[in-house]
């Protein structure tokens, strides 16, 4: 005897989220952090970034919009509460600008580490901690075997946890279960999803990153003159 | 195997037999050192020399859960400190203590049933003097018991009064007044160890007797610490101070021995060590978290606390830091690195509306070429915004006096460069929107 209708256990089964369907995105466990950008989301299995596992981040170039990509992201995590840890960044993140991007200042926490090991370390203990909200870093060179490990590590976590590569890693298999390729278009940034759980995605995704307003300010025609003043101190 | 016996006797009879000397300064101390951590489960904790410990626990029952649940956790504590505990409870402060050093550590709640279960005790238990104790075992007294139903005038013609209001103390029948212990404002507690010891993990095994021991001396006293000193002492070179730092007071034995495995695994010993101490100077009252009845998505103030300790003790405390912003017109002060904050989020200043600026400030501005008056930094810059003029720091030595603008790469990156206004010129790229 068949049951009386056979659809609705197969619906059942295929809303698992550990069943993974060929042509749709996956569905995700935990709860994932919206992007802020609506084509973006769109892409994203769970709607926006996820969180308990690791993302890949491969700008191509460094410094093409890599962190205002997470901006919205992290503002909304830090006006929740959340800390937001930056482990072994290649530079001082800048006050005024995240001030701008609306991400509350007091919530943040940076880590300097003299080597690798150091920096998969300082990340473990991020995700160990409820604190973090989201957790950033930049592993350098690390190695497969070690990205593993921090996979593992960021399983048991409820945080945002981004791993900012170089663009040769694209090549490289990862543990990531998203990695994103950032190039640049006219128009803002072009995402490439090299890997997501579900369907590929063949087309790039345009998301626009914000480009800068003019600053008003007058613009000076000539070659630089210093002030008055300035001479006058000087002299 | 008897107490009075040579070694060489004793070795004739177990040859792997391991001798230790013995030294009654140092059970005194360590019989202090459990006194004031069990002075968290009651403040009437007086000590029954040499070797035992009284506690009036009839006002602590209902906040320990009853009289059986401090039983646990005082024996379960006391192993965590390495002794072996034997926890009695009776009616009579002496009457437990002797059923506790008997060993047989039942609980009695009533006076009726103490009588029968003194009376079962063997006599050495009550009787301390070995002398006393031979002339009693002369005349057939075996236990308590035997000892009770002696006449007691008799008694205390041949063996003095204190025998006898001992037994009446034991029973109930004669008042007991103690001298409660009160634990030092400082804690100071050390350990000899057993063995030289290089290790850092077995340092951290015996550290973590000192740090339950801390644990009970702060809980007893509603405090925690901010600083603690690990002291580790060798043969022949000076001692090794290790300070451990917390971001806020805390008291938690299992913290402090996290933060204190991160430290150990950096150190440099001198040598060896045989000894360590651990000294709190500095006791703050640590105020209890209010419970809440959902669970927090941000998670608790102390998981934060705890991941700041615990990165500082292994990268140092400068490698961990936050970021706050200046009032200040000029880009390379207007961010710096400061202490971190335990509060949450502050509302937002109101500050006044700046220019656009990078997420990445490098930490010098980087000369660029320019060519045919167009900046180059891997090609041309197409200057997209800008320029933003600014002149400040005359005053201070440190003037600029630059236009800045934002520019595009030839890869459409933006960056955030300015033409120096001074004598040399020149173009700089100072951060990248990132």
């Amino acid at each position: 005897m068949g049951l009386a209708d056979p659809g609705a256990p197969l619906t059942a089964l295929l809303a698992r989220p550990d069943i993974r369907r060929g042509d749709a995105l996956a569905q995700v466990a935990s709860p994932s952090v919206p992007t802020g950008f609506a084509a973006l989301d769109a892409e994203l299995p769970g709607g926006g970034w996820p969180t308990g596992c690791l993302t890949e981040l491969l700008p191509v170039h460094e410094g093409i919009g890599e962190l205002r990509i997470l901006g919205p992201a992290l503002a909304a995590l830090s006006r929740a509460g959340r800390r937001l840890a930056w482990i072994a960044p290649p530079h001082t993140p800048y006050a005024p600008a995240l001030d701008a991007a609306g991400i509350a200042l007091t919530q943040l926490l940076i880590v300097r580490t003299a080597a690798v090991c150091d920096a998969l370390w300082t990340a473990e203990q991020a995700f160990a901690s409820a604190a973090c909200g989201a957790v950033l870093v930049w592993p350098g060179t690390a190695k497969y075997a070690e990205l593993r490990r921090l996979q593992l590590a960021a399983g048991k976590t409820r945080a945002l946890a981004v791993l900012f590569r170089a663009p040769r890693a694209a090549s490289e298999a990862s543990p990531a279960v998203l990695r994103l390729a950032l190039h640049t278009v006219v128009g803002g940034l072009a995402v490439r999803i090299l890997k997501r759980r579900g369907a590929v995605c063949e087309q790039p995704v345009v998301v626009n990153i914000g480009a800068p307003r003019a600053v008003d300010i007058a613009v000076p025609t000539q070659s630089p003159a210093r002030s008055a003043h300035a001479q006058h101190c000087d002299a | 195997m008897r107490p009075g016996i040579t070694v060489s006797a004793a070795r004739a009879l177990a040859h792997d037999l391991v001798v230790r000397p013995r030294d009654p300064a140092e059970e005194t101390e360590a019989l202090l050192g459990v006194a004031g951590w069990a002075a968290q489960f009651t403040p009437r904790v007086a000590h029954e020399f040499p070797d035992a410990l009284v506690l009036e626990v009839s006002g602590s029952l209902k906040l320990f859960g009853g009289v059986d649940c401090i039983r646990a956790s005082l024996v379960e504590g006391c192993a965590r400190m390495g002794f072996t505990a034997f926890a009695a409870c009776a009616p009579t402060a002496r009457g437990a203590a002797w059923l506790a050093r008997a060993g047989v550590a039942p609980c009695i709640e009533h006076s009726d049933a103490l009588e029968s279960a003194l009376a079962a005790l063997p006599l050495r238990i009550a009787v301390r003097a070995a002398d006393t104790l031979e002339a009693l075992h002369a005349i057939g007294a075996r236990t308590v018991g035997d000892l009770a139903a002696l006449p007691r005038d008799g008694l205390a013609r041949r063996f003095g009064q204190p025998l006898l209001d001992d037994l009446d103390r034991a029973h109930g029948r004669l008042a007991d007044p103690r001298a409660f212990y009160v634990p030092p404002a400082k804690f100071h507690a050390r350990l000899e160890l057993p063995a030289e010891v290089t290790q850092a993990e077995h340092l951290l095994f015996a550290a973590r007797r000192l740090f339950v021991q801390l644990e009970g001396f702060l809980a007893a006293r509603a405090g925690g610490v901010r600083r603690l000193e690990l002291r580790l002492f060798h043969r022949e070179a000076r001692m090794t101070s290790i300070p451990i730092g917390l971001v806020a007071p805390s008291r938690d034995a299992s913290h402090f021995t996290l933060l204190a495995r991160e430290r150990l695994g950096t150190a440099t010993l001198a040598g060896p060590v045989r000894a360590l101490a651990l000294a709190a100077d500095d006791i703050v009252p640590l105020t209890g978290e209010p419970l809440t009845l959902f669970a927090d998505e941000s998670g608790r103030p102390e998981d934060w606390q705890k991941l700041v300790e615990r990165l500082r003790a292994r990268l140092g405390a400068a490698s961990v830091h936050g970021v706050c912003s200046a009032a200040e017109h000029r880009p390379e002060y207007a961010s710096r690195a400061c202490e971190l904050t335990l509060a949450r989020g502050r509302e937002k200043e109101e500050e006044e509306k700046v220019g656009l600026r990078p997420f990445w400030l490098l930490a010098a501005p980087r000369p660029i070429m320019e060519v045919g008056a167009v900046p180059h930094y891997g090609g041309p810059l197409k200057l997209v915004a800008g320029p933003e003029r600014i002149e400040s720091g005359w005053w201070d030595g440190s003037e600029v006096a630059r236009d800045y603008f934002v520019a595009q790469t030839s890869e459409h990156a933006l960056v955030w460069i300015y033409r120096a206004r001074d004598a040399a010129g020149g173009w700089f790229l100072h951060g990248l929107f990132a």
